[in-house]
Parts: C-alpha cells; structure tokens; sequence
C-alpha cells in the first residue's frame, strides 16, 4: 500500500487540507473509490476505511492481480468534516457539483479540479455517494445513463438492485458523470446511512466493490456474496408522499417486502397528537428508500417502493386494452 | 396581496409565497403585466428597496400605469427570515430546482406553482444581489440563447454592464432560464451585495424599470433618463478573474467600478498572524473593475475581483 497526498490546500488558521488516496497493486489505473465528498458523509468514510483495511490485507496476501492497480481516497473533504458542515465552510459550495473542476477557478473548483486530473483516467470509477433527500436506502448501485455507461459492469457488484436514471442539468457537474465524460465506466453506491453508520451495509458496500473487483479480474479474491442484480429505473421506483406535514411516525423498515395496502406509516399532528394521515402501500413491493427526518413537509417523500408487479399489470393491462 | 402558493408546515405555520398586484385605474385585465420577482435566494436583498420603491412610486402615480404590476417580493420567505441562501431543512439552491413540478415535494411544487403564475409576462425582471462575499455593478446577465429579445429590453434598464455569457447546461435548472424557455423574457439583476441594501443601486434599477416599462407602453408617468450601458458579449470582450492565490485577508487598495490599467493595485491579501503581504494583487489588463471582493477571509480561489477589459477609459 502507498499513501499519497493527491491534492493539498492551505488554510489561513487551520491545517491544510489534505486528499489523501490510498494505492494497492501496481500498473494499469484499474479502479478508483472516492468517500465523502461532503461533510456529513461518514458512513461513506467509514465504509472507505473498511474497504483500505481490507484491500491491505488482500495486497498483502498476494491476491491483487499483475498489472492492476486501485486507489482508495476516503475523503475529499476533510475541511468540512471536521466542523460537521455538508458543504465548504467558507462559501457552502458543494464539491460534487464543480466536477471537472477548474486549476485557476474558485476554491471548491480549484479541490475539484485537482483532485480530478489524478483521477480522471482509470477505467472504473466508483463513488460512496449520499442522497439529497434524507433518508435511508437499500443498498445497490445508482447509474447516470450516458453513452458510456455499461449496465453488465454494474452487475458486477452483485448488489440487490441496479438503478439507472437520465441525468438531469444539475448533474452534469458531479463527479460521476465527469467521470463518464472522460471515458471511466462510474458508479455511484449508496448504502443505508449518510450520517450515522450502520455497520452491516458498510460491510455490504466493501464486499460489493470486492465483488466487483474480482468480476472485473483485478483482484484474485471472491467474496461468495452477492446477488444477481436487478435492474430498475429510477421512474419506476413509486413514490409515496405525504399529503399533510406533520411528525412522521413510521412502522416499517427500509427492505421491508410489504404487501398491497400495508399500513407503512402515520402522520401525527404534533399538538394535539391525533392522525392526520395514514400511508398505505399501493402494491406488493419492498420498501428500497424511507425518509428519516421525524418533521416532514406536505408533499415530501417518506418511501420509495420497488413495484414488484410492474410487469404482470403491463401485462394485464395491455390484454383489457 | 395574492397567495401565489401556501403549503402547511408541520408545527402550525402555514408557508404563503405572496405577491402584490397593482393594477390601472379602469383595468380592463387585459394589459401587458410585468412580473418583478426577488428573494430566491434569502441571503440577498437589494431586491427587498427595489420591490419597496417600485410600488411606492407606482401607487402615488397610479393614473400612469398602463399596465399590470405583479411584485414578488419573497420566492424563499424561510430563506429570507433565517438568514439562509437555500431553502432551510431541504438544503437546496432554490435557484436549481425550477421549472419544478406540481407533485414533487415542496421545494419543486413551490416552484412549479411560481412558474405557472409568473408566465404569460410581458417581462420578468429577476433581482440577485450577488452573494456576501462580492460587490457587483448594476448588471443583466443574459444567456447567450436568449439575447437577440433580451439584449434591447436590457438596454432599458438603466443598468451600467450588460453581460452576455455562454450557455451552461448546469444553469437550465434556473428561474430565469425556465421563464425564457416557456416564452416569458426574463432579465437576471445581479447588483450590489450579500445581506446588505445599497440604496443608489436600488433606486438606479427602479429607475430603469419604470423606463423600461414606458417603453413597452405600461407606464405613461416622468421618467429619469437613462444610461447605456457597456454590453459584454463573451466572444468579443474578455472578463478577466482574479482568484485569491493562497488563503488570508483581503485589503482592497482600490474602489469599485473604476478603470484600471494593466499593473494596478487592486488590493492585497495578508496575514495578520505574521504581518505578511501574501500576495499583492495587480491588475492582469486595462479595463473596468465591476466586481470586487466585499468579504475580506478569503480561501485559495477565492474570488477577489472580475475585470471587463477593453482599450478605451469610460
């Protein structure tokens, strides 16, 4: 294992920043892991620090492949993790929105822009990444789908589900689809936290880069886990939301199989403690994402279910039309 | 006042975004309407006079106007009471979100409900102030898709820097960029500064609304003359960026809006631990400053000043 500082910024008061990668193997730019890029993002650090512990011991075991090599970078900002802000603590920029970044632009352009011409020409690039909405998810993998995108790759990680969605213009600056710009195949892992950590889906995310790294024949390990992948978009995922604001009292959990007109939660009217809505499940399916703030908004998503019966009402529709 | 959107919040508040309308004596309510919208971000609030000014002058003249007023005066009023650029508990740029949609949670139906009442505009007029950090001339910024309509209205606005700037697909999530692509003209403001009225500014811009909208035949009351502003169009004009180089202080050794040839002192950045010049910043062309650093904490790339360059001294 070599450690590298790949990018380092001065402060006036505090330490510098530094982005630190971690290289096993030699040769070939194989794989690239990047953790948080924002500062709440510590289940993705922490899942990178299982990962650079595990990758350590399979280096040292002989077991990574001749001519492969893999860089795991846990952080690309400390700066903010340190003083428990999501994004830069100066100007509240977002790093993962100022891909592919720019050498002489803004500070977060300029972290952006340095990091990424260290890491913009390995073949697979893959990105602990957070939601905007929070919640918790199943584990699986998230991809944008551009000309490059490679859908058997994604397979690979032997997740439990594939996501595929079309990039929207805010994405255009994050750093998976730069990624796939300049030609390296991106995935995004989302696990079940962003700021606590839960231990099991940790785990799940290093075996399924594991998985993939030994798929892909980087590594000469296998993991015996994993799944053959589902493969759902992003649209087909339904959305249940919640018609009243209120204190979001839930009485399932994230993978949860529920049946058609389970009660999956209740909203509560925090005054007078009295219900003012239930939300039931429309259809068989497993519960994929669920809103983890006790306070929600008219209209906010509680749940993303997997319609599991997508197919059969296609099918059943089409034979009454 | 009009509700343009209200959503329940969950402990006994009800969110409104509210808008004024002002109408002429004998409307028929079929005239031209103008939409003045400001507050997307809360952290910015030279809009806040602008929108006070506008209906002050309009209602005291009120058998001038010709035409429809519609004044927005908060797209984000969590924003704005909290002292927050974003909306609050969604930490979400407002000014990323639109067209939005009618189902969506409530940050994109807030927005989808905005667009939806906004459209049908003769113009939108959309008033940033910069953000907390930079000092910025009266200006329109224009994507360059949309500056064959929008480059006359501007020219109307008694604004001194008309900036016509190349697409960026990250900007189509816009207000701005959702009202031009549905068939309203909508014009960006940027002026002044993060947190803060700058009077002059305000009433400068009020003036070239009024213009403007006597123009369009809505307002028929006296008008202030007008400046003519430089027009900046990326290919032809170049603006130069001066990014802090290392992390300190920022002293500026010049004044806004003012010509600078190449060489100029433009300000320092220093260290108070050590008393150091870090770095001493001059000027890298001839050209006006419309843009200078207001916070002095810098970062390394921090911005510190934007330079128009050209040959000639206004």
């Amino acid at each position: 294992m070599k450690k590298t500082v790949l990018y380092e910024m001065k402060n006036l008061y505090r330490d510098n920043m530094r982005v630190t990668g971690y290289e096993f193997g030699c040769g070939e730019k194989s794989v690239c892991v990047v953790g948080s890029t924002r500062g709440n993002e510590i289940q993705q650090l922490y899942t990178c620090g299982l990962l650079v512990k595990t990758l350590k011991r399979i280096e040292k075991a002989g077991l990574i492949n001749e001519n492969k090599s893999i860089i795991v970078i846990p952080s690309i900002n400390s700066s903010s993790m340190n003083i428990e802000k999501r994004f830069w603590p100066t100007d509240n920029t977002d790093i993962n929105r100022m891909f592919p970044g720019y050498n002489l632009g803004e500070t977060t352009q300029r972290i952006a822009g340095g990091v990424f011409e260290k890491i913009n020409d390995y073949e697979y690039g893959i990105q602990f990444a957070s939601f905007f909405m929070p919640g918790k998810f199943l584990p699986h993998v998230r991809m944008m789908m551009t000309e490059n995108t490679d859908i058997e790759d994604a397979k690979k990680f032997g997740l439990q589900y594939i996501v595929k969605r079309t990039p929207r213009p805010f994405d255009t600056t994050t750093l998976n689809y730069n990624w796939q710009m300049w030609g390296t195949k991106a995935f995004s892992i989302y696990t079940h936290e962003t700021e606590n950590l839960d231990e099991s889906s940790a785990m799940t995310g290093v075996y399924a880069v594991l998985n993939f790294l030994s798929q892909s024949g980087i590594i000469n390990y296998s993991t015996h886990r994993g799944y053959n992948s589902s493969i759902i978009d992003a649209d087909e995922l339904y959305d249940l939301q919640t018609p009243v604001a209120g204190i979001f009292h839930p009485l399932c959990s994230v993978g949860d199989s529920v049946s058609k007109g389970q009660l999956l939660s209740k909203i509560i009217d925090p005054y007078e403690g009295k219900v003012l809505a239930e939300i039931k499940a429309p259809e068989y399916g497993n519960v994929f994402f669920m809103n983890n703030k006790q306070l929600v908004y008219a209209n906010q998503i509680l749940f993303k279910l997997t319609d599991d019966y997508t197919i059969i009402r296609k099918a059943e529709n089409s034979e009454q039309q | 006042m009009i509700k343009v959107a209200s959503v329940n919040l969950p402990v006994d508040e009800e969110l409104t975004i509210k808008k004024e309308r002002i109408v002429p004596i004998n409307s028929t309510g079929k005239e031209k309407r103008i939409s003045i919208v400001t507050g997307t971000h809360g952290d910015e609030l030279e809009g806040q006079y602008v929108c006070y000014e506008l209906n002050r002058r309009i209602k005291k003249n009120i058998e001038c106007l010709k035409g429809i007023v519609d004044i927005y005066p908060a797209l984000n009023p969590l924003g704005i009471d909290s002292i927050t650029r974003g909306i609050p508990a969604f930490d979400l740029d407002m000014n990323r979100i639109f067209p939005g949609s009618e189902n969506g949670i409530m940050a994109d139906y807030l927005a989808h409900k905005i667009v939806e009442d906004i459209k049908g505009s003769a113009l939108c007029v959309d008033i940033h102030a910069s953000n907390i950090f930079l000092m910025e001339i009266p200006q329109i910024r224009i994507n360059e898709i949309t500056k064959e309509e929008l480059v006359p209205l501007a020219k109307m606005m008694n604004v001194d820097f008309v900036w016509v700037h190349c697409a960026a697909t990250v900007l189509e999530s816009t207000l701005a960029y959702s009202l031009n692509d549905v068939g309203t003209p909508t014009l960006v403001v940027e002026m002044g500064v993060g947190m803060r009225i700058t009077k002059n500014y305000g009433d400068q811009l009020v003036d070239g609304i009024l213009n403007t909208m006597k123009e369009m035949g809505m307002w028929t009351g006296e008008v202030n003359s007008v400046r003519e502003p430089i027009i900046s169009y990326d290919e032809d004009f170049e603006v130069n960026f001066i990014n802090a180089s290392s992390a300190g202080v920022f002293i500026p050794a010049t004044k806004h809006w003012v010509n600078l040839n190449k060489g100029d002192h433009v300000g320092d950045i220093v260290d108070p631990l050590t008393g150091e010049v870090l770095d001493e910043i001059h000027s890298p062309c001839s050209g006006i400053l419309f843009t200078l650093r207001e916070y002095p904490v810098c970062d390394e790339g921090s911005l510190i000043a934007r330079i128009l360059e050209r040959d000639e001294k206004i």
